[in-house]
């Protein structure tokens, strides 16, 4: 009777512990979001997103991020299409020329998800020595090439796990129809796989978008608005670090709300990502 | 006759094999260009001096790493005891105690926290975790604090950390079968006993792999851990005393090291060091969950 008491007491301290570890993680992650929305929120305004910094704008004066919102979705965008244009090739050999179980696929996957770990800083750092050897400044386009390495390797894996998924009967039958592989790949593996292809782009979109240790070194930095891929460009992030570092209280301010604007876009990109996985799910053959 | 088609066929085997074998070797491609770049610094010293000297004076040429080196160390460390207990016992609780529901909602909140940026992360620190480090250890403690230290840096990360150990330790307790948990429960073990003696023994090496893949995660994090770490060159003897860790040190410096000899090859090798450990830790995590997903099948 005794034994089955200290089981029973055993059980629910365990379960207090767990429920209250829940809580406190959850709790924090929560109170993140809550502090940046009370901070941000006054200090919010049409001018934030709709114009570049004016004079003395470090300094309390007037104008915006525009810059910075618009360095980070062409960083973003292009690193993404960039990344999504050697990503599809490399998941349709992965998947579709290269045998299951073959070694160079094994090795492949793996040098990805080791790359992935990788921390962006290391990005960054061998993104500007790239650019040096290259000749090139630091612009958008050396960021864009940075940002594009970076999330390279998400972008493959996702979407290779989604190829994955894809029911080998298909490809047998488009096959058995006379389709080569190349165009089972492309009309019947990729329409398949469409829902978690668009989920890979995105989730990459919203990493590249937040990243701010791979384009210290290669975007630089700007007031203005990029002219050309040669010209150094502003990202959200550093624009947020930036502010942050000044010591006039009304420019910190704006960081808070520089850093609900960056937050706000990537929660709506991640479930951007669900909502558009459940719809195009619909159009798929089960 | 040889179709279009075919002919298309065949020239997509060649490109999409050969940018496979490419993705492959970029990997590599990133250890070797570090390696280049920082062959200057190995070069004309000697790797002990570097790692073990406490002399950072790089106009002087002289550059010791074990201020940054221990600052990263001290960091990392009080950021994963800190999240790994939580993050467990949080993943423990979605996977064998939460109702369906709760975790059908919980599951993906986390997932979607993971997607939050260091650097709001870092600004998340400035507010709220500074002055809270500084009064604990100004009035607990007596001990003279700005509040920018490696306790800070520690709580910071090991919030970012959490949800990327939950994520995977949740997937480990999901790829272990249920019959071990009815076969255990049928012998008259309680919920707990089977959690702690079934489940967490059979998915202990997939929840190490998280932890290793937790602890990359912090040891190579820049912003956030620039902005609440304090940036003072000296190697932190305690909880209270700021660090300097090694992805601080490159982001901090980009700026001045090509007007100083050796200083961009010294920053290069920071990179280099922070990628060989973060890649040994990875392809270690790695191996552990590839034979974990091959026991499953």
């Amino acid at each position: 009777m005794k034994k089955f008491d200290m089981r029973k007491l055993e059980e629910n301290f365990f379960k207090i512990l767990m429920i209250g570890s829940c809580v406190i993680v959850t709790g924090s992650l929560a109170l993140i979001l809550w502090s940046i929305l009370r901070r941000g929120l006054p200090a919010m305004s049409l001018d934030m997103v709709s114009s570049v910094p004016k004079g003395g704008f470090y300094m309390g004066g007037e104008g915006g991020i525009l810059n910075a919102i618009v360095g980070s979705l062409l960083l973003a965008s292009g690193a993404s299409v960039l990344a999504f244009l050697l990503s599809l090739p490399v998941s349709i050999g992965l998947n579709v020329y290269l045998r299951r179980g073959s070694r160079l696929a094994s090795f492949a996957r793996f040098s990805l998800d080791v790359l992935n770990g990788v921390p962006s800083i290391v990005y960054g750092a061998f993104g500007f020595a790239l650019m040096l050897f290259f000749g090139l400044k630091a612009s958008l386009l050396a960021g864009i090439i940075t940002v594009a390495l970076l999330i390279l390797p998400i972008m493959c894996r996702a979407m290779d796990e989604v190829f994955q998924m894809v029911p080998k009967d298909m490809m047998d039958v488009s096959h058995s129809l006379g389709a080569t592989r190349l165009q089972a790949a492309l009309s019947v593996l990729t329409r398949q796989a469409l829902p978690g292809i668009t989920t890979a782009i995105l989730i990459s979109f919203g990493r590249g978008i937040g990243d701010a240790a791979s384009v210290l070194f290669t975007a630089g930095y700007s007031d203005n608005l990029p002219s050309s891929v040669l010209s150094p460009v502003a990202s959200l992030p550093l624009a947020i670090f930036f502010q942050l570092g000044t010591p006039v209280p009304e420019v910190q301010d704006r960081a808070y709300a520089s850093a609900l604007i960056l937050t706000t876009m990537i929660l709506l990109l991640s479930i951007g990502a669900r909502v558009a996985s459940r719809k195009l799910s619909r159009n798929i053959i089960k | 006759m040889p179709e279009g088609r075919l002919i298309a066929d065949k020239m997509a085997k060649c490109l999409t094999v050969f940018l496979v074998g490419a993705a492959g070797v970029v990997l590599f491609l990133i250890g070797i260009g570090l390696l280049v770049k920082a062959e200057p610094i190995l070069g004309a010293k000697s790797l002990g001096d570097l790692l073990f000297s406490s002399n950072w004076r790089p106009f002087r040429g002289e550059f010791g790493f074990f201020p940054f080196i221990m600052g990263t160390a001290w960091v990392t460390a009080v950021a994963v005891v800190l999240a790994v207990p939580f993050s467990v016992l949080t993943a423990l609780y979605l996977s064998e105690y939460a109702h369906r529901r709760i975790r059908a909602v919980a599951a993906p909140m986390v997932d979607l926290l993971a997607g939050i940026p260091s650097v709001v992360f870092g600004i998340w620190g400035v507010l709220a975790v500074v002055p809270m480090v500084r009064s604990l250890a100004m009035d607990v403690f007596g001990i003279p604090c700005t509040g920018y230290s490696v306790l800070t840096a520690g709580i910071v990360l090991a919030l970012m950390v959490c949800p990327i150990v939950i994520h995977v330790t949740l997937e480990v307790l999901r790829a272990v079968p249920n019959d071990v948990r009815d076969v255990s429960l049928a012998l008259g073990a309680t919920k707990w006993q089977t959690t702690k003696l079934v489940v967490l023994r059979k998915a202990l090496p997939g929840i190490g792999a998280a932890v290793i893949m937790g602890v990359s995660r912090a040891f190579g994090e820049t912003m956030a851990v620039l902005m609440v770490a304090g940036n003072v060159v000296r190697a932190p003897d305690s909880l209270f005393s700021p660090a300097y860790p090694l992805p601080a040190l490159i982001a901090n410096n980009y700026g001045e090291m090509l007007s100083i000899p050796m200083y961009d090859a010294a920053l290069m090798l920071a990179a280099l060091m922070l990628f060989v450990v973060v890649v040994v830790f990875n392809a270690a995590a790695k191996l552990v969950l590839q034979h974990l997903a091959k026991g499953v099948q």
